[in-house]
């Protein structure tokens, strides 16, 4: 027998973590999303530039402007969430601060993934 | 979690040269820059947000926020935003190549990591020029 691992731990390749690259994945995947709807935000922001507020609204409203930017919300947040947990685990090493680190962080990313999802929906609904 | 030599006595052994010991080179420069730009970008966020939700709160605070990025501070701000933006973006690139297993020449280390530099720079210009002239 030349190795410890069961042949199902094998198959699922996923390490002691039980993650395997999920982390490392789903950081490739939204960092490719964030190419092109941050260069979408520049656009954005920089044609909205000076204009008055009505402008402003109309623009935020259009569909595919608020779903652009619902995705870049998405993909954004959960993208700097994994960061700042590398960022974290690298260099907060007791256990304690660590975990009050970790969930501030998700806090930190869902608060601000649910306050922009709920503007963007606020200025296409209407009210 | 500390060495001990079994009795609780933790002996002096030599520490292999870290960080400091090293004469900077850019691709280290731009490895913690990569970093840096991210956790600015985090917190970057909140301006993004806030902006968003003063567009959904309604006229008046949108102009009240709006005139505040419009000053010479929030100008600054916003000039420093698109370049940790941009450099966090061509870094991210960069990071894309080297995933694919190529770029790992010496040479090729030093382009890409002075290219990051350059690129970042150039997007901001090109993004602040496109504005001034056209946008505004």
């Amino acid at each position: 027998m030349k190795t410890m691992r069961t042949p199902l731990k094998k198959v699922r390749y996923l390490g002691s973590a039980k993650e395997g690259t999920d982390h490392f994945w789903k950081q490739r995947v939204t960092a490719v999303a964030n190419v092109f709807l941050g260069v979408f935000l520049v656009w954005l922001i920089a044609s909205l530039i000076g204009a008055d507020y009505i402008a402003v609204r109309h623009k935020l409203a259009h569909p595919l402007i608020a779903l652009a930017l619902l995705a870049l919300i998405l993909s954004a947040t959960i993208h700097m969430r994994l960061g700042m947990q590398t960022i974290i685990e690298d260099y907060v090493h007791a256990e304690g601060p660590k975990l009050v680190a970790l969930m501030l962080n998700t806090f930190f990313a869902i608060f601000i993934a649910l306050s922009s999802v709920f503007a963007v929906l606020k200025l296409s609904f209407g009210a | 979690m500390e060495a001990t030599s079994g009795r609780g006595v933790r002996p002096e052994r030599p520490l292999s040269p870290h960080l400091q010991i090293y004469s900077p080179l850019v691709n280290m420069v731009m490895s913690i820059m990569h970093r840096i730009t991210g956790a600015a970008l985090y917190f970057g966020s909140l301006l993004v947000a806030w902006w968003l939700i003063a567009a959904a709160t309604g006229p008046d605070y949108y102009n009240y926020v709006s005139s505040l990025f419009a000053t010479w501070p929030g100008k600054v701000v916003l000039l420093g935003y698109t370049w940790v933006l941009m450099h966090h973006m061509v870094g991210g690139l960069r990071h894309f190549i080297w995933d694919t297993g190529h770029g790992y020449g010496l040479k090729t280390i030093d382009i890409l990591s002075w290219g990051t530099l350059a690129a970042s720079f150039t997007l901001t210009a090109i993004i602040w020029a496109f504005v001034a002239l056209g946008g505004a």
